[in-house]
């Protein structure tokens, strides 16, 4: 990705300075070092994009297959000026401008059981942040099963206007995170509200930069 | 018994598979943990359940 820097933003070392200076020079080493794919670029996967570019993160892999729409723009990271042309390109535009220093690989395609494998080989940790139920489950049981290095924070259940303090993050197993209040689904009627969607985005992308720096749940 | 999702449940000499099609549970929607490892989907047909087995089944909800 090419960089469009206008003259006045700060140099990498002014932004890498004050991480340091926020999460601590040991821990902020260890996020800029880190590759992270999110799958999925929607209302969880652009907003783990932002928090993860925000804090650091040395390279995002991006992928999505879709387009930005209208009844996006309620909860997904994009403008109203981006209707229509591809998630991974508008997220990579919106990415560069918060954080220009970000490594961005993107691929504007549809995880398949065929090709995950190899897209989301480079990264250390993988963020499932799907919509749809049995891709999420696909995503999983791979990842599970045939990368087992691999850290996996996936997501089930943010829909609806019910408590944010039942999103919550669960360690399922050594490697595999799962966050959402579990229960609540779209094919129930209920409807994606944007700040239980962030919540548990947010919960995904804290969860990332906890496995990264060592701290466990 | 088999316990699972933490209930014992009387599904002893039932393949995954067949457990599974006696619950509200879709397939593809599912991961599912046995005794603490990943069960790969092609194991749940020949996968039989027995005495003191620990299933966890995890549905996935629609919404991202």
């Amino acid at each position: 990705m090419s960089l469009n820097l206008s003259n006045n933003i700060p140099s990498e070392e002014e932004m890498l300075c004050v991480l340091r200076q926020r999460h601590g020079e040991a821990r902020q080493e260890k996020i800029s070092a880190a590759t992270v794919a999110v799958c999925g670029l929607g209302g969880l996967g652009s907003n783990i994009a932002v928090s993860l570019a925000r804090a650091g993160i040395g390279k995002l892999i991006l992928i999505d297959f879709d387009r930005v729409d209208v009844s996006n723009l309620h909860r997904q990271q994009y403008k109203a000026s981006q209707v229509g042309i591809s998630k991974t390109e508008a997220l990579a535009e919106n990415l560069q401008e918060i954080a220009p220093y970000l490594t961005l690989e993107t691929h504007n395609i549809r995880v398949t059981e065929l090709n995950a494998l190899s897209l989301i080989q480079p990264a250390d940790i993988i963020c499932e942040a799907f919509d749809n139920a049995a891709a999420k489950a696909m995503l999983t049981n791979m990842v599970l099963t045939k990368m087992p290095e691999k850290y996996l924070v996936a997501a089930s259940g943010m829909a609806g206007f019910g408590s944010a303090n039942e999103i919550r993050t669960r360690r399922v197993s050594e490697r595999f995170y799962l966050c959402g209040d579990g229960v609540s689904d779209v094919e129930d009627g209920i409807g994606l509200v944007s700040s239980r969607v962030m919540l548990c985005a947010a919960h995904q992308a804290h969860t990332v930069l906890r496995i990264l720096t060592g701290e466990v749940e | 018994m088999v316990k699972i999702n933490g209930e014992h449940v009387n599904a002893a000499g039932q393949s995954v598979s067949q457990y599974l099609a006696s619950t509200a549970c879709n397939p593809i929607r599912i991961v599912i943990e046995l005794n603490g490892e990943i069960l790969p989907r092609e194991k749940y047909d020949t996968t039989v359940l027995a005495d003191g087995d620990q299933l966890e089944i995890i549905s996935f909800m629609g919404g991202g």
